[in-house]
């Protein structure tokens, strides 16, 4: 690896960490985000002659928050006469830098990071953005790639969220346990948002979008390794671990969807599968079950069937039921068929879906489990008119693709009956 | 003399890797260590896990304290490991507790393995 990437995968690596603590020092993410900015160039500067720092996170915060101060202090000279209330607060504030660079603050600092990513004013799409961009670091122009938007329109969507949040204030006094429970559980979701927006990409855009997988991967391990004994921040970092092993097998080579039960298991990455289930593993020792686990068990069960039919179905099924019971949600009771169709039939699963029509009337995956349902109880004309809602309700061109494929088989399926 | 070579750096950089670059950075180990596995020389290695894949096990008390995360004291040093087959961690950690009673004080880090390589060195080696 030349030098250059070994540099920028340090500075990728250390970003959450410098971001939070000079979030913290600021309290404020622009003047945060511009110190650490102000420190990668500084980094450029002199890794390459004097090799890297043994701890790029602390030498990050150094010289952000050294440059901070000085332009502050600059640009304080250039207008008025120092206001003595802002430097007693520095001069406070380096007083307990020392303390604050200890590994133990780091905890509190990025969660409280990704915490402003996802305050509750904001919609999904912006906290996702917002997290991407300030925590990863990706560019204004990949996140707007991932979101087929114009560059401008995601700056400004960017430029929003950040003034909805300085407007809301930095949240700065270190949560109780109550409170950090909370944050964890709230950060636990926006990083699945994260993922899923990667995950749930189509085949076309899927390179760009891809990277929201693996930012969310690389965020929950880094929120795991600060709080190590939280069950569920294993179970979510093995679920997204679990369902990214089968990145590689989900389309053909057309870019067509290729569903689980046709999927290439050669295809499936066995490292990241190795290291989901040793997650699962650690975390079903602390006996307090929770959704990510139950969903990343479920995952597992798949992972570890070597073809389609040895699935332990009884067992999946079993899982959704647990799931129904802590998070009960219609898209469960969705999932849940389709293992009820393995272990009692369709008829069963048909009837089990049925109820749910009035809440998932807007929803393709209903239509699709429906259609596909009611085709395998030979009742094709229902089937077609299932999948064609499903196609009215495809939210990538690729769901559209797959039904259409499925209504071609079933024409053909009809016309070879009659001749 | 036998020599093992234990592995230091920064995780978050090392993951921060795109799959390109690390495996750049494999084929450029691999060149290095490929003419002493020909010569015979290259005994077992492995890549670990991250740390968040990591449970410790402390012997210095009894029963043991397991804990989640890697050894992170600094009052123990590092004075040998084990590489086994073990069907899951409640089997791996039953294994250390056993060699924790044979053997009390310090701890065990039980990292599950990434990658295995079983060496080329010829049976029956001493150091």
């Amino acid at each position: 690896m030349s030098e250059l990437a070994w540099i920028d995968a340090a500075l990728t690596g250390a970003r959450p960490q410098a971001i939070a603590a000079l979030l913290r020092y600021f309290r404020d993410l622009d003047l945060a985000e511009e110190a650490y900015q102000d420190a990668c160039l500084r980094a450029l500067r002199t890794w390459p002659q004097k090799g890297p720092p043994r701890d790029p996170a602390s030498w990050l915060i150094m010289v952000g928050r050294n440059a901070a101060i000085d332009q502050v202090r600059r640009r304080g000279r250039q207008t008025a006469l120092p206001d003595e209330e802002s430097l007693s607060d520095l001069d406070d504030a380096e007083a307990r830098l020392a303390e604050r660079l200890d590994g133990a603050h780091y905890r509190d600092d990025v969660l409280r990071l990704l915490f402003v990513c996802c305050h509750p004013d904001l919609p999904a799409t912006q906290q996702i953005a917002l997290a991407l961009r300030i925590v990863s670091g990706l560019s204004v122009r990949q996140i707007a790639r991932a979101f087929l938007v114009s560059e401008a329109a995601m700056e400004q969507r960017i430029t929003r969220a950040k003034a909805k949040i300085a407007a809301a204030g930095v949240p700065f006094e270190a949560p109780g346990p109550v409170e950090r429970a909370e944050r964890l559980a709230a950060v636990a979701a926006m990083i699945y948002l994260v993922f899923n927006e990667g995950y749930s990409a189509g085949s076309t855009d899927r390179d760009e979008r891809a990277a929201c997988s693996v930012e969310a991967i690389r965020l929950a391990r880094l929120l795991l390794r600060l709080f190590p004994a939280e069950p569920e921040i294993m179970g979510l970092l093995a679920l997204m671990l679990l369902n990214q092993s089968r990145a590689g097998a989900r389309f053909d080579a057309t870019g067509e969807i290729v569903l689980l039960d046709d999927q290439d298991r050669a295809l499936w990455d066995r490292r990241m599968i190795a290291e989901g289930l040793a997650l699962i593993d650690k975390a079903i020792r602390h006996r307090r079950r929770g959704p990510y686990q139950v969903q990343a068990a479920i995952a597992a069960l798949h992972a570890r069937a070597a073809r389609p039919e040895d699935t332990d179905w009884p067992q999946i099924d079993a899982l959704y039921a647990a799931l129904e019971q802590l998070e009960p949600s219609p898209v469960v009771t969705l999932n849940r068929a389709v293992a009820v169709s393995k272990v009692a039939g369709p008829e069963a699963a048909l009837a089990m879906i049925e109820p749910l029509a009035d809440r998932l009337g807007g929803y393709f995956h209903f239509f699709g489990l429906k259609g596909a349902l009611l085709l395998q109880l030979d009742r094709p004309a229902e089937a077609r008119t299932a999948f064609d809602q499903a196609i009215a309700l495809a939210t990538t061109p690729a769901q559209a693709a797959h039904i259409r494929q499925r209504l071609d088989r079933l024409a053909a399926g009809a016309s070879e009956g009659r001749a | 003399m036998l020599y093992a070579f234990l592995c230091y750096n920064d995780e978050d950089t090392v993951f921060s890797w795109t799959p390109a670059e690390d495996a750049a950075v494999m084929d450029k180990l691999d060149a290095v260590l490929q003419p002493i596995a020909d010569a015979g020389r290259f005994g077992p290695a492995a890549r670990l896990m991250p740390t968040t894949a990591a449970t410790t096990l402390r012997k210095d008390s009894d029963p043991p304290l397991v804990l989640d995360g890697p050894y992170a004291e600094t009052k123990e040093q590092l004075l040998g490991f084990y590489v086994m087959e073990c069907a899951d961690l409640e089997a791996a950690l039953a294994v250390a507790r056993d060699l924790g009673k044979a053997n009390p004080g310090g701890a065990y880090e039980v990292r599950p393995v990434r990658l295995f390589l079983p060496g080329t060195l010829p049976a029956g080696t001493t150091a």
